[in-house]
């Protein structure tokens, strides 16, 4: 199988260079390429994994009840008060819902990359690096925990019960399908924010922690209404770091609710766009970080 | 104890071809004539935890930085529950927001959700450099006691004051009195650190029976999240599940100094009954954390290979 691995994208380098038109095909095939490897060194991880049961059962119990103490806390405040912020309490579990199963999903597949910092450091990347494969699917994909599923699961229950409660809401077609479609673009954003915060590693090894204030941080920003926030605060989200879009702008729109004051409404769909000029920015930033990359002299 | 092994040792012409190592029956530092003063000794190890952890300047950045952004995002939160709800838990606005970042400073400091030298402990236990700390001429919890207490004296000053000072530039929160309650403040952040370590001290210890204490980590770093009142002050949590969580041990690493600071014990006896019920629980969990200790060393096997 190492054989094969090591042998196919060389051939496929090969083929690339007789076809004239790079641009696209290329995009596509070095998509093929890394989906192909992230596959295989996560399948590798989860068989590794599943060869103790019981105590991969355990860890995904405990990470879902990490996770559901998270969600206690909210219980425990609308056990004080009727909403929070104007928001009742079927809206906030389904604003905590949508970004918490964001982020599940952005953990459980990218989540590995808060390592980056270490391989920079005791120079263990150059193994990576030597493999003919994509680097950034092997880092991302190394050390998969399947108990991460956990976090997934926790968001997926809260999303599912604010929806059963929401009952103000008039579902038409288009805010049926701006859910699912908020989860994967919201996942998608949180991922290209990890991609960058690993990326910094390269160039500030210890400084791992700031992503975590993007990520949890912004997870945890995002399970609350946007109107108990300072405005500056949120004017931040959605035009610096556009974690807003991850669940705020078309969560709002889905209850019926007003956009934040100065963004325009059209934004509750902008979600997919956004991601995508996430994931660009992101492929920047990891392509001049690896460059920059040196290894570590001792 | 007395040296059972040396004895057997000295009777025979050569010693036992094989016999398991009791770390009880190696001649201790003293026996061997090897005297350093303690006092100096673990002055020495906490030191070098101070200097070790300074050492780390960008990462100490980064996480005040990150204390900041959690501060701020909670602090909002508190503001809109507190909005609804003045008074809520005895707390005014002012005095929640000023729990929100003394919960950011007292995060490492008092090992709210980590102590931050347990996993390394676990390590030296699963690969077997714990024989090297057993023959070290100091006692084990007493030098990782004084390597922590280095290291809190370090995040206090890193990780404690920098998210305050920022919090109290955005937020205009209550501040204690004068200068006699700051020290009261400090005094009982000193024994809630000491409540902290001697937690995390006993978790540690779980490694010697289990190998892997990632499950035992994981459980207390579960009930430290929830019950230290990291996420919402413990006189916000309802009926019988407040009372229990206020008695707690992890009461005693935020609960307990926040309300010090904010003067709810105010300055006679209500902050003795407080001190004393912190000290309670590092009496407690400290001799507990020997006895694991003791019943380790009893029947270690070192690993290695």
């Amino acid at each position: 199988m190492a054989e094969r691995t090591a042998a196919e994208p060389v051939a496929r380098r090969e083929g690339a260079a007789g076809v004239a038109g790079p641009g696209r095909a290329r995009l596509v095939r070095r998509g093929g390429e890394s989906w192909r490897t992230y596959r295989m060194v996560a399948g590798m991880w989860i068989r590794s994994t599943m060869t103790y049961r019981s105590s991969f059962a355990l860890t995904l119990f405990s990470s879902f009840c990490v996770t559901f103490f998270d969600f206690v806390v909210i219980l425990l405040m609308f056990g004080h008060v009727e909403g929070i912020g104007g928001f009742a309490f079927a809206e906030v579990a389904f604003l905590y819902g949508t970004a918490g199963t964001s982020f599940g999903l952005a953990d459980l597949t990218t989540g590995s990359l808060q390592r980056m910092g270490r391989r920079v450091r005791d120079g263990s990347l150059d193994t990576f690096l030597l493999r003919p494969a994509p680097l950034l699917a092997q880092v991302a994909a190394d050390g998969f925990a399947l108990r991460r599923l956990g976090r997934l699961t926790q968001g997926l229950v809260v999303l599912v019960w604010g929806l059963l409660l929401l009952d103000g809401v008039t579902w038409t077609p288009l805010k049926v399908l701006l859910v699912p479609v908020t989860v994967v673009c919201g996942a998608v954003i949180f991922m290209a924010v990890m991609v960058v915060g690993a990326s910094a590693q390269f160039w500030i090894q210890d400084a791992a922690e700031v992503t975590n204030s993007f990520t949890y941080g912004g997870n945890t920003l995002l399970q609350y209404p946007p109107t108990i926030f300072a405005q500056e605060l949120v004017r931040g989200v959605v035009y610096v770091v556009p974690l807003a879009f991850v669940s705020w702008l078309p969560a709002l729109y889905v209850l019926g609710r007003p956009a934040p004051a100065g963004v325009p409404s059209w934004a509750a769909f902008a979600s997919p766009a956004v991601a995508l000029v996430c994931c660009g920015l992101a492929g920047l930033v990891w392509r001049a970080g690896v460059r920059s990359y040196r290894s570590t002299g001792s | 104890m007395p040296p059972e092994g040396d004895g057997k040792s000295a009777r025979g012409s050569r010693p036992a071809p094989t016999r398991v190592v009791r770390f009880a029956a190696l001649p201790s530092a003293a026996e061997r004539g090897f005297t350093v003063p303690r006092p100096r000794l673990y002055a020495t190890v906490a030191a070098g935890g101070f200097r070790r952890h300074a050492t780390y300047r960008v990462a100490t950045a980064a996480g005040v930085f990150t204390n900041s952004v959690f501060g701020l995002v909670l602090s909002y939160t508190y503001i809109a529950l507190w909005d609804e709800r003045p008074r809520l838990g005895g707390y005014s606005v002012d005095d929640a927001l000023a729990y929100v970042w003394i919960g950011q400073a007292l995060l490492t400091v008092c090992g709210l959700m980590g102590g931050g030298f347990e996993t390394e402990l676990m390590e030296r236990v699963r690969t077997g450099d714990i024989a090297v700390d057993l023959h070290r001429p100091a006692d084990l919890q007493a030098w990782w006691l004084a390597a922590n207490a280095g290291r809190c004296a370090f995040q206090l000053l890193g990780r404690g004051a920098a998210p305050m000072v920022i919090g109290a530039l955005v937020f205009d929160f209550t501040l204690p009195d004068g200068p006699g309650r700051w020290a009261a403040f400090l005094l009982s952040v000193a024994l809630g650190s000491l409540v902290g370590f001697a937690l995390w001290y006993l978790v540690a210890m779980s490694a010697f029976w289990l190998l892997d204490g990632q499950g035992v980590a994981q459980a207390a770093w579960l009930c430290g999240m929830f019950f230290s009142g990291m996420l919402l002050p413990l006189n916000v949590f309802p009926g019988a599940l407040g009372d229990l969580a206020r008695v707690l041990p992890w009461a005693s690493l935020l609960q307990v100094p926040a309300d010090v600071y904010l003067g709810r014990y105010g300055d006679g006896g209500g902050l003795v009954g407080a001190y004393a019920f912190q000290g309670c629980w590092a009496l407690v969990l400290l001799a507990a954390g020997r006895a694991a200790q003791a019943a380790a060393t009893r029947k270690v096997v070192v690993q290695g290979g």
